[in-house]
């Protein structure tokens, strides 16, 4: 399989990688860069739960080639919390038990930070439909819908 | 506090249990740290791929691996030959369904396997290996395999109990009866008796992680294992059988785990993986995609059943009959039993009958799945007695209430029950604000009881008490769903410490002794029991330290709210001794202080439900929209209520998944049509509403603090609940899952006598 060499940004930090054409942005992250926090639960994109953002734009890192993000900006869960700051959002999906096996919560976060970073009031209904990509299993996501109202609440608190 | 002794929940004050602390795993799962199946690496690893059989009904004629072996990258491949004959009958299938033998018995069943050192040439490898199929007959539906010129999946498959036994091999693998006293009896004694035929298909856990695994073995011959599974101990010692390798040479590790729901409680890949290491002499990484999880992993089963009941005008049920007819995939094991069992156990019967078949297709073996069995059966039941209800002009709750299930009754499966909830239940659900909730146009409301056994079983427990005082709980049951912080609360409660002094983890199956599975609702119910009396055995050895300190015997000595104390003015005046002191001088006292447990614990105390659904039926498109849903559920004792609420609505929204969408669909061809998320569709977030949920508490007497498990009971209402409305809202009993738009639209147009649409 012919490869490729990519630079691109990775959270804020610049990195450089060779893959495969055909591999995905997501193999890179998981494979090759050892950041595992993006999970594959489809590889189809019905998920979510390898959800990154791309030059600000909310994708699923499965429906990507790696060879894409050349001079990209990509952010994964990884990035989230500043330092040992967790965001709101990490706090208050901790605080609602907005998880349980947790193996969606990395693509969630992903979706609701893409959604309170242009709309810090959603309504209950605007929430459902911005996540309505991501899929849980567990929860019946009552309580991650709640989380992600609370985070909004709080960061409009500034 | 004897090790024995029992809390009376409803008088004791709790400390810590039944606050909502934050989860131990809880950071590392929002930061992307925690490790899954998939996110584990080791130096050297290979990829492994495994191919699968197109057909769902073929004699393997011959596997041609040369090609593929000859191709650069390629490290091992295994087939049918690396599995040698088990000699343990109750492994044959798991065996068989590993890797095919002669026969390839579904679309997706795995018939051999290579490792290589990219994901790209395992793909390729596999693409090379030469597989020569006679295709035979098939069959996927449960009524068709059950006729008589039906393809027959296995040639010496006899119906086990049936007397005389048949002479002829079919695809029914066994005959199962519950009940007593005698329907047609009861039948004679009602004024209403409704007899209707209904139909389930089969649905997928769905969780979201797929199956996954690192295997490395040793050129010795001992191997370690990464694995994300609901039982690793299970997974050791079927993994060691199979492959003939000593139990103490494997070392099986539970990565975190991403749902299981049943479906991780059996191995599919694990002995592939090491099969593939062991050859290559390097680690393995096996990865299902999701079509592989469809395809290939187990489903639940689906079912044609047969239920009769009759009711007096009082609305007492007088006699209560139903035949179960379960598919369960290519091999026996179908929940057909449980299913029978929990079918009319929700009320108190003086005759009642269950007959169950297990039936064998070529579908993937099934999985256990949520309360195996039992959410389709309460289907049935609970569709007929609602409509019986109605034909009587009286409450559905009422109904149930006038019926139920109480301490002392005799139950349809045999046992007598002891102190159970449904009546509390019902009664709160009939209590419920959205009981009584106007309904608008095209809208219904559905009720529906549902009943689940819990199990307890093999459990092991060990706390070490740190040099600081804080404690090390060590448990051998995967966490799927918060069960971490459950434990560290009950250990917390016993000690009179903070919960943030107590931190669980999963040890590995070298670490500890044998654990059974995380199933059956068991692990708040077991691992906390066992967690309890591995406090109260530490507590004992705490006190039995501060006694030689003090030169006094050690019954002279009590703990309380995390301190030894004298136990009275006769015993001496001593300062009571912390947790902490008592850690600091351990090693001067007699070492190290640890309390151990183990048990195969009994007692796990039945669990009930009631769920009520407000849905919505469009008319024009058969579309279904439930509007409001609440989850009123007996927990025994609630140790960390946000997580049970967390298991009542995913249980409340796996079964609307499976009640108005979810489905498998097989094509003439008998291959799987939908084995993906865009066209096997769980519930998402803008499908639904709030899961509103009513904790109550009923102690369950076999429990120190009166727990019940509670993972399960969720998932069987809802199918039930959600049809009733469906047919209250539409006005047309329906009476096959699911209630998608087509199928809506069919049953409406059918009850206005225009036949189908489409």
């Amino acid at each position: 399989m012919p490869k490729v060499q990519v630079s691109t940004t990775v959270n804020g930090d610049e990195v450089s990688y060779i893959c495969e054409v055909d591999e995905t942005l997501l193999d890179v992250l998981r494979d090759r860069l050892s950041l595992t926090g993006s999970k594959e639960g489809c590889g189809t994109g019905d998920c979510g739960a390898c959800s990154v953002m791309l030059d600000g734009r909310l994708v699923c890192s499965c429906l990507v080639l790696g060879a894409e993000a050349e001079g990209r900006d990509v952010r994964t869960v990884e990035g989230i919390a500043k330092g040992d700051k967790l965001h709101p959002l990490q706090e208050k999906f901790l605080e609602f038990a907005a998880l349980q096996c947790g193996i969606c919560t990395p693509g969630f976060l992903i979706s609701s930070k893409a959604l309170l970073d242009h709309n810090p009031n959603p309504t209950e209904t605007e929430i459902r439909f911005a996540l309505a990509g991501n899929l849980c299993r567990c929860t019946g996501y009552d309580k991650i819908v709640r989380a992600v109202q609370a985070a909004a609440a709080e960061m409009r608190k500034g | 506090m004897p090790l024995d002794a029992n809390l009376d929940p409803r008088t004791h004050q709790f400390k810590v249990v039944g606050t909502r602390p934050l989860r131990p795993d809880g950071v590392d799962k929002v930061t992307g740290r925690a490790k899954f199946g998939a996110d584990a690496t080791a130096p050297g690893m290979l990829v492994g791929k495994v191919l699968r059989s197109p057909h769902p009904h073929a004699r393997i004629r011959s596997i041609n691996t040369a090609k593929a072996a000859k191709l650069p990258g390629v490290k091992a491949i295994v087939t049918r030959d690396d599995f040698p004959e088990t000699k343990d009958e109750s492994l044959k299938d798991v065996l068989y369904n590993v890797m095919a033998r002669e026969k390839a018995l579904y679309d997706g069943h795995a018939v051999a396997a290579v490792a290589a050192t990219s994901a790209s040439i395992a793909r390729k490898a596999l693409k090379l290996i030469e597989v020569k199929y006679e295709i035979l007959p098939h069959v996927t539906d449960v009524d068709a395999a059950m006729k008589p010129g039906a393809p027959i999946l296995h040639k010496d498959m006899i119906t086990d109990g049936v007397e005389p036994a048949p002479t002829k091999a079919s695809n029914i693998a066994a005959k199962c009866e519950f009940g007593h006293g005698d329907p047609d009896e009861g039948f004679k004694h009602a004024d209403h008796v409704i007899e209707r035929v209904f139909k389930t298909e089969a649905t997928h856990q769905g969780y979201i992680e797929p199956h996954a695994c690192l295997a490395s073995v040793g050129t010795d011959g001992s191997g370690e294992l990464w694995v994300c599974t609901q039982g690793h101990f299970m997974v050791r010692d079927t993994c060691a059988a199979l492959l003939g390798m000593d139990v103490s040479r494997l070392r099986v590790t539970a990565s975190e785990i991403g749902g299981g729901f049943g479906g991780k409680t059996t191995v599919f890949i694990e002995p592939v993986a090491l099969a593939l290491s062991r050859k290559a002499g390097k680690p393995v990484k096996v990865v299902m995609s999701r079509e592989e999880v469809f395809r290939a992993s187990g489903p639940t089963s689906s079912t044609s059943m047969t239920v009769k009941i009759g009711i007096n005008k009082a609305g007492r049920i007088t006699g209560a009959f139903a035949e179960l007819r379960f598919q369960g995939g290519a091999f026996t094991g179908s929940p057909v039993v449980l299913g029978a069992m929990s079918a009319f156990a929700c009320y108190d019967l003086e005759h009642v009958k269950v007959v169950g078949y297990d039936v064998v297709t070529n579908r993937p073996k099934q999985a256990a799945y949520r309360a195996p069995g039992a959410p389709m059966v309460a289907f049935a039941v609970e569709s007929v007695l609602d409509e019986l209800a109605a034909r009587i002009g009286m409450d559905p709750i009422a109904l149930r209430l006038k019926n139920a299930a109480k301490e002392g009754t005799k139950s349809s499966y045999g046992p007598t029950f002891n102190r159970i909830g449904l009546i509390d239940c019902l009664e709160a659900a009939r209590k419920h604000a959205n009981y009584k909730v106007p309904l608008g146009p095209n809208q219904g409301r559905g009720v529906s009881a549902g009943f689940w056994f819990n199990f307890g079983g093999q459990t092991c427990v060990s706390l070490n008490v740190n040099i600081d005082g804080t404690v090390a709980l060590v448990v051998g049951t995967p966490d799927i769903g918060g069960s971490r912080a459950s434990m560290c609360l009950m250990a917390a409660e016993e000690l009179g410490i903070p919960y943030d002094r107590v931190r669980a983890i999963v040890a590995d199956t070298s670490s500890l002794g044998y654990n059974d599975i995380s199933e059956g609702s068991r692990v708040t119910f077991s691992t906390g029991l066992a967690t309890i009396k591995a406090t109260r055995d530490a507590v004992t050895k705490l006190c039995a330290r501060a006694a030689k300190i003090w030169g006094i015997p050690a019954d002279a000595v009590t703990w309380e709210n995390g301190y030894a104390k004298p136990s009275g003015p006769n015993a001496g005046n001593f300062e009571p001794l912390s947790l902490e002191d008592l850690a600091k001088k351990a090693a001067k006292t007699g070492g190290p202080i640890a309390g151990h447990y183990e048990v195969n614990a009994d007692g796990a105390g039945v669990s009930f439900a009631v769920h009520l659904c407000d849905a919505e039926v469009d008319p024009e498109t058969g579309r279904v929209q439930i509007k409001r849903y609440t989850v009123v559920q007996d927990a025994g004792k609630a140790i960390h209520p946000s997580y049970v609420e967390g298991q009542y609505q995913g249980g409340a929204v796996q079964g609307i998944g499976w009640a108005i969408n979810e489905e498998y669909i097989y094509g003439k061809d008998g291959r799987l049509q939908n084995p993906g998320f865009l066209d096997y569709r769980i519930p998402v977030a803008s499908d639904l509403p709030m899961i509103d949920t009513v904790i109550v508490e009923v102690p369950n007497p076999g429990h120190p603090y009166g727990v019940r498990g509670v993972g399960e009971t969720s998932i069987v209402p809802p199918l039930a609940a959600i049809a009733n409305a469906v047919s209250n809202a539409a006005g047309v009993r329906m009476t096959h899952l699911p209630m998608s738009p087509p199928n809506v639209l069919k049953a409406i147009d059918g009850a206005k006598g225009r036949g189908a649409r489409r």
